[in-house]
């Protein structure tokens, strides 16, 4: 703000963005370093999708083939050996998707109970306490969550390991999950229809339930969808706590249970053909699973979301 | 069915921030009061206060007494959300139940109160929709998502939700302030209809709406930014706009400051 620097007209006008220079071209240094910009972007962004797209290739690429046999869909693997072709992943399927259900009927009730006293009532001392907890739930590696799990049912209980322990685990991994998007979900209905309610008398409790919760009730079911997704890939606890069978089993208490991790991780190390397809052809299962409940949930957020 | 409302010494507070200092008023029954005053003079949290919705926000408390005709809304034993039900509220902004239909909207009070008979619900909806002025608007569409309405239309689908439980006293606070004049002009005809069975309060930033629906304005100021917010006058609305008896309500309502 020099007196000097006010004096001519043509000192006013040398700054490029002034108004009186009028509309000139983009300088040259502008013009390069968009450029340079724009390239380091877009090298960053496949730098990220280089993997990505190389897992999907050499999955589906090497166990694709074994998707579109319906055999594949319709047997287990009972009685079949590395040196047989056929056979199927029914067991391991299934085995997924009960221990998922399981999971999510236990981890589900808590997560949303939990969201909704810290959105809705969570004030002071406890809240905070129970913020902090769940977010030290999200940073547990799986391992340590199936060794605990381990530690409580089999060391201090003297249970089997089943596919119910798995389930524990896995509640352990969901949990936050479910509560940080619930969270989300409950903190983006506005304060106005709380309000709205308990004015024409409606009591808190009520306005929750009949108000809240249908309100963000695809955002939570989008965020349990993902929740799911994230546990079904979860490996550790089923090898700590759910040993494997070739054969289809569905009690949660009776031993083996077997899922797609677990089918995957038992042919891993083998080295004839058969078998080898059959890895890649349960990873491509997994991930088609997972990818399935991913767009679950994102069309139920879209196609749920409030009415118009 | 309208009822008087006493309040007496009344403060109201957020947490340690005293916001509205010292009122003491009386607003009759079939009548409409208007709260006139600058931007944060507490305007609306007194008015907050008459339904018990300030004590919704964390720290929010009062001193003094709020008397509807004989009883203490503030008493020891009585339940807030008693008090809700007999003294509604329409918010600044229309705010219909994003998942419920029109009719659904009007009947969420009662249903939500445990009012479960159809045909009673049903009789109750259009009631409240033909007071509200809404009727032959939406009479074909009660299916229809209320979110889908225009703000004009939501605003007195959230008056008809507001009366559908049958208060005493509506509180308005701002109703016209998200609408176009001629929305405005539906709701404050409405107004002057539902004076007729209900005790209305409403704030309002809009002087020419004062004096065209209220019998009665308080001007509310406050000396600076941070004080709270005092009643400065009170009376009946055509001489609180061509005599009022305090200076700084003269220029208030004459536009001469805030």
């Amino acid at each position: 703000m020099s007196v000097t620097h006010m004096s001519s007209d043509s000192d006013l006008n040398a700054w490029p963005g002034s108004p009186a220079s009028g509309f000139g071209h983009r300088s040259r240094g502008r013009t390069l370093r968009n450029a340079l910009a724009r390239a380091v972007m877009w090298t960053a962004f496949a730098v990220a999708m280089v993997p990505l797209a190389w897992i999907l290739w050499s999955v589906v690429s090497k166990g694709g083939h074994m998707l579109l046999d319906s055999h594949w869909w319709a047997n287990s693997q009972r009685g079949i050996t590395n040196r047989i072709v056929g056979g199927g992943a029914v067991h391991a399927i299934q085995g997924t998707l009960i221990q998922g259900l399981v999971t999510a009927l236990m981890a589900v009730p808590i997560g949303v109970m939990t969201a909704i006293y810290l959105v809705e009532y969570g004030r002071g001392r406890l809240a905070k306490v129970v913020s902090f907890t769940v977010d030290i739930l999200t940073g547990i590696p799986s391992i340590v969550a199936a060794l605990f799990v381990y530690a409580v049912w089999v060391t201090a209980f003297g249970f089997q390991r089943v596919a119910f322990a798995v389930c524990l685990a896995l509640v352990l991994l969901m949990i936050p999950v479910v509560v940080r998007s619930t969270e989300e979900m409950l903190k983006l209905v506005p304060n106005e229809l709380r309000e709205a309610a308990y004015a024409l008398g409606v009591p808190k409790w009520k306005t929750i339930m009949r108000i809240v919760l249908p309100t963000a009730f695809a955002g939570i079911i989008t965020g349990v969808l993902l929740g799911l997704a994230r546990i079904m890939g979860e490996t550790a606890p089923l090898l700590i706590l759910g040993p494997y069978t070739k054969n289809i089993a569905t009690d949660l208490f009776g031993g083996l249970m077997p899922t797609l991790p677990t089918m995957i991780n038992q042919d891993r190390t083998e080295v004839l053909q058969p078998a080898v397809d059959r890895v890649w052809g349960a990873a491509a299962t997994l991930i088609l699973l997972i990818l399935a409940l991913n767009i679950a949930g994102r069309l139920i957020a879209r196609y749920g979301k409030l009415k118009n | 069915m309208a009822k008087r409302i006493d309040l007496k010494d009344l403060n109201v507070f957020y947490g340690a921030f005293k916001a509205v200092e010292d009122v003491t008023m009386t607003v009759e029954p079939r009548s409409v009061t208007a709260f006139i005053g600058p931007s944060g003079c507490g305007k609306s949290t007194l008015l907050r206060t008459l339904n018990r919705m300030h004590e919704v926000i964390p720290g929010g408390r009062i001193e003094g007494s709020v008397h509807l005709d004989d009883d203490d809304i503030y008493a020891a034993n009585v339940d807030p959300v008693a008090v809700r039900r007999t003294v509604g509220m329409v918010f600044q902004r229309p705010n219909p139940f994003p998942t419920m239909s029109i009719a659904d909207n009007v009947a969420a009070g009662l249903r939500l109160n445990g009012l479960k008979n159809k045909k009673v619900l049903a009789e109750k909806v259009e009631a409240s929709l033909r007071s509200a002025n809404l009727w032959n608007e939406v009479k074909d569409r009660l299916s229809k998502p209320g979110a889908g309405l225009s703000g004009g239309q939501q605003q007195r689908l959230c008056i008809a939700r507001a009366i559908a439980v049958e208060p005493q006293v509506l509180l308005m606070d701002e109703p016209c302030s998200a609408l176009d004049p001629i929305s405005t002009l539906a709701i404050e005809d409405l107004v002057t209809e539902l004076k007729s069975t209900y005790t209305i309060l409403i704030v309002t930033h809009n002087m020419q709406q004062a004096a065209r629906v209220s019998d009665r304005t308080a001007f509310f100021n406050l000396a600076a930014t941070g004080k709270a917010g005092r009643l400065i006058e009170m009376d009946d609305t055509q001489k609180m706009f061509s005599n009022p008896t305090q200076r700084t309500t003269e220029d208030y309502v004459s536009g001469r400051f805030g």
